[in-house]
C-alpha cells in the first residue's frame, strides 16, 4: 500500500514540477522532426522515381536512426529525471518526515523506482512506439521484432534506473550523475570498439567491447534490439549503431537483466541499511 | 534513532515496549523534524492527505481531519497555496499538523518553535497542550528553555548522548536556594543578624535588601521576622530558581560546543 502511495507521489511529483509534460514536449518535437525528415525524403524520392527497394531499405535505415536516438534520449532522461530523487531527499533532510512513518523503507524505495519506471515505459511507449508509427504511416516501413526491441530498450532504461537508485543511495546528487553518465560513456566507447573489431578484425577489441559490456551492459543491449530490428542490408554496414558485427548474445541479454536486479537489490539492501 | 532513522552503534532501545525503529509501533509516532524538509509542491492539505494516508488514515478520516489539522495549525485561509510559498513559521505550522494528523501516542518534536513569532509559539504551545490533554506523551526536544519551562511537565537534561538529570519541573527551586529581592525602611544590624538561621546571604544597599533563603519554605519566617522587628516592608518578591540556571548548574561551563 505504501508502495502505491510513494510511486504515486513520485509520478505526481514529475507532472507538478514539469518533468513529466518537459519529457513529452520533447519526444513530441522528436516525432515531429523524424516525421518531418520522412517527409523531405519521400518527396525527394517521389521526384527522382527511386526503385522500391532502394526506397524500402533508406527508410528502414532512417527508422533505425530514429530508434536509436529515441534509444539515447530514454537513457538520459531516465538518468536526468532520478539521479536527485534519493540522495537529494536524503541530503535535504525531506525524507525524514516519509522514513519515520510506518512504512518499511524498501516500500519507499520500490515506490520511488516503480514511479520512475512507469514514467520510463510511458516515455519509451510514446517515442519509440510513436517513431514506428510516423515511419509505418508515412513510409510503410516497419522493424523485425519491433516488441522485442521495445522490451530491450525498456530493459536498458530500467537497467539505468536501477544502477542511478544504487549510486544515489551511496552518493551526492551531483556525483550520483558523474558515476552514472561515466558508466554509460563507458559502455558505448566499449560498443564502438567492438564495432571497429569488425573493420580492423582485432581480437583484443573485440575482449575490450566485452569487458566494458560486463562492467556496464546498457550498449549491448541497444546492439541486441538493433540486431532484433534491422533489416539485413542494414545491419550489414560496417561502421554503425547497428552493424552485426559483434552481436550481443542472449546470454548477454540475461547477463543485463541479472544485472538489473543485483543492483536493484544492492540499492535496495543500502537504502533500507544506511542511516538516513 | 528510536524511530528508526539512525542505527544504534551498540545497546538496544524500545518504544511502547517494541524495539527501536518497528515499522508498526511508527504508526502510534508523531514526529517533527528539527528542520523539517518536504515536497514544497504540494499544498497544505495535500501533504497532510499524503502523511496522513502513509500513517493508515482512510480517505473518510482524512475528509474531516485535514480541515481540522489546518484550522487548529491556523493554516486554513492558506489551504490553497503551495507550500514553496510558505514562510518559516508556517512551514513549521504544517509540519506540526502532520506530526498529529493521526492522534499519535507519542509525539516528537524537535524544536517546533524556533523560527515561530510570539503567535506561532503560543499556538504550539497550545497544540502541546492539547495533545498532553488527549493522553498523549509529547517529547518537546528544545533549547528554548523559557519554552520549555511554560509547556513541559518533566524536564530531562542531555549531555554526550546521556541524560545526566531529570526533573518534574514544578520541584525546580522548591527545595533549593531562593533570592529575594525586597524594599524595608528601619531595619536595624539586629534584626538583620536575626535573619542568619534563614538565609546563606544577605546584603543591604539603602532601602533594599537582597537576602538568599535557604529554601522557599522559610520565606513567610523571614517576613514575619522583618515585620515583627520594626521593619517597614513594601516589596518582598522571591525570585525561584529557573530553568536556565538549573540547566547552568547541570550542563557546567560552555566549553564551545
Amino acid at each position: 500500500m505504501g508502495c502505491w502511495i510513494i510511486a504515486g507521489i513520485t509520478f505526481r511529483e514529475a507532472a507538478r514540477k514539469k518533468i513529466l509534460w518537459t519529457a513529452l514536449i520533447a519526444g513530441v518535437g522528436f516525432l515531429a522532426l523524424f516525421a518531418a525528415a520522412l517527409h523531405f525524403q519521400i518527396q525527394d524520392f517521389n521526384a527522382r522515381a527511386t526503385a522500391p527497394f532502394i526506397r524500402y531499405q533508406i527508410l528502414s535505415a532512417m527508422l533505425m536512426i530514429g530508434l536509436y536516438v529515441v534509444d539515447l534520449l530514454a537513457v538520459v532522461m531516465t538518468i536526468l529525471t532520478s539521479v536527485d530523487t534519493i540522495s537529494g531527499e536524503i541530503s535535504s533532510g525531506t525524507i525524514h518526515a516519509i522514513a519515520t512513518k510506518p512504512l518499511p523503507r524498501w516500500q519507499i524505495f520500490a515506490g520511488k523506482w516503480i514511479g520512475f519506471a512507469g514514467m520510463v515505459a510511458g516515455f519509451v511507449l510514446l517515442t519509440f512506439g510513436g517513431t514506428i508509427a510516423v515511419a509505418y504511416v508515412m513510409g510503410g516501413v516497419v522493424p523485425q521484432n519491433a516488441f522485442h526491441g521495445g522490451l530491450l530498450v525498456l530493459l536498458e532504461c530500467l537497467l539505468t534506473l536501477s544502477v542511478t537508485f544504487l549510486f544515489g543511495t551511496w552518493f551526492s546528487t551531483l556525483t550520483n550523475g558523474v558515476i552514472v553518465i561515466g558508466l554509460h560513456g563507458l559502455a558505448f566507447m566499449g560498443g564502438w570498439l567492438e564495432q571497429m573489431s569488425g573493420f580492423t578484425e582485432s581480437a583484443r577489441l573485440v575482449t575490450v567491447g566485452v569487458f566494458t559490456s560486463l562492467i556496464m551492459p546498457t550498449e549491448s543491449i541497444w546492439r541486441r534490439a538493433a540486431f532484433e530490428m534491422q533489416t539485413p542490408l542494414a545491419g550489414s554496414l560496417p561502421f554503425s549503431p547497428f552493424a552485426n558485427v559483434s552481436i550481443p548474445s542472449p546470454a548477454m541479454i540475461g547477463y543485463a537483466g541479472f544485472y538489473l536486479l543485483v543492483a536493484w537489490l544492492l540499492a535496495l539492501w543500502h537504502f533500507g541499511y544506511r542511516d538516513l | 534513532m528510536l524511530l528508526g532513522l539512525v542505527r544504534p552503534t551498540s545497546g538496544e532501545a524500545f518504544l511502547l515496549g517494541k524495539p527501536e525503529g518497528d515499522v508498526e509501533t511508527r504508526r502510534k509516532i508523531g514526529f517533527l523534524p528539527e528542520h523539517f524538509r518536504f515536497y514544497d509542491w504540494l499544498t497544505p492539505g495535500e501533504l497532510l492527505r499524503l502523511h496522513g494516508r502513509l500513517c493508515g488514515l482512510s480517505h473518510e478520516q482524512l475528509k474531516s481531519r485535514i480541515p481540522q489539522m489546518l484550522e487548529i495549525v491556523g493554516l486554513a485561509p492558506h489551504r490553497d497555496k503551495r507550500i514553496h510559498d510558505f514562510s518559516k513559521g508556517m512551514m513549521q505550522r504544517i509540519g506540526l499538523a502532520q506530526a498529529i494528523i493521526h492522534e499519535p501516542e507519542i509525539v516528537f518534536l524537535d524544536e517546533p518553535t524556533s523560527g515561530l513569532d510570539p503567535m506561532g509559539r503560543r499556538l504550539v504551545r497550545d497544540v502541546i497542550r492539547a495533545q498532553r490533554d488527549r493522553g498523549a506523551t509529547v517529547f518537546l526536544n528544545s533549547h528554548l528553555l523559557s519554552e520549555v519551562e511554560i509547556t513541559c511537565d518533566n524536564v530531562a537534561f542531555l549531555k554526550d548522548g546521556e541524560v545526566v538529570a531529570s526533573k518534574e519541573l514544578r520541584e525546580i527551586g522548591t527545595d533549593e536556594e531562593v533570592h529575594v529581592s525586597a524594599r524595608a525602611r528601619k531595619l536595624s544590624s539586629e534584626t538583620l543578624a536575626g535573619l542568619r538561621p534563614w538565609t546563606t546571604l544577605t546584603t543591604v544597599e539603602g532601602e533594599y535588601l537582597t537576602l538568599s533563603a535557604r529554601s522557599a519554605e522559610v520565606l513567610p519566617e523571614i517576613l514575619r521576622h522583618l515585620v515583627s522587628n520594626g521593619a517597614d516592608v513594601y516589596s518582598f518578591t522571591a525570585q525561584k530558581a529557573s530553568l536556565e540556571d538549573l540547566f547552568m548548574r547541570i550542563m557546567g561551563e560552555d566549553r564551545g560546543l
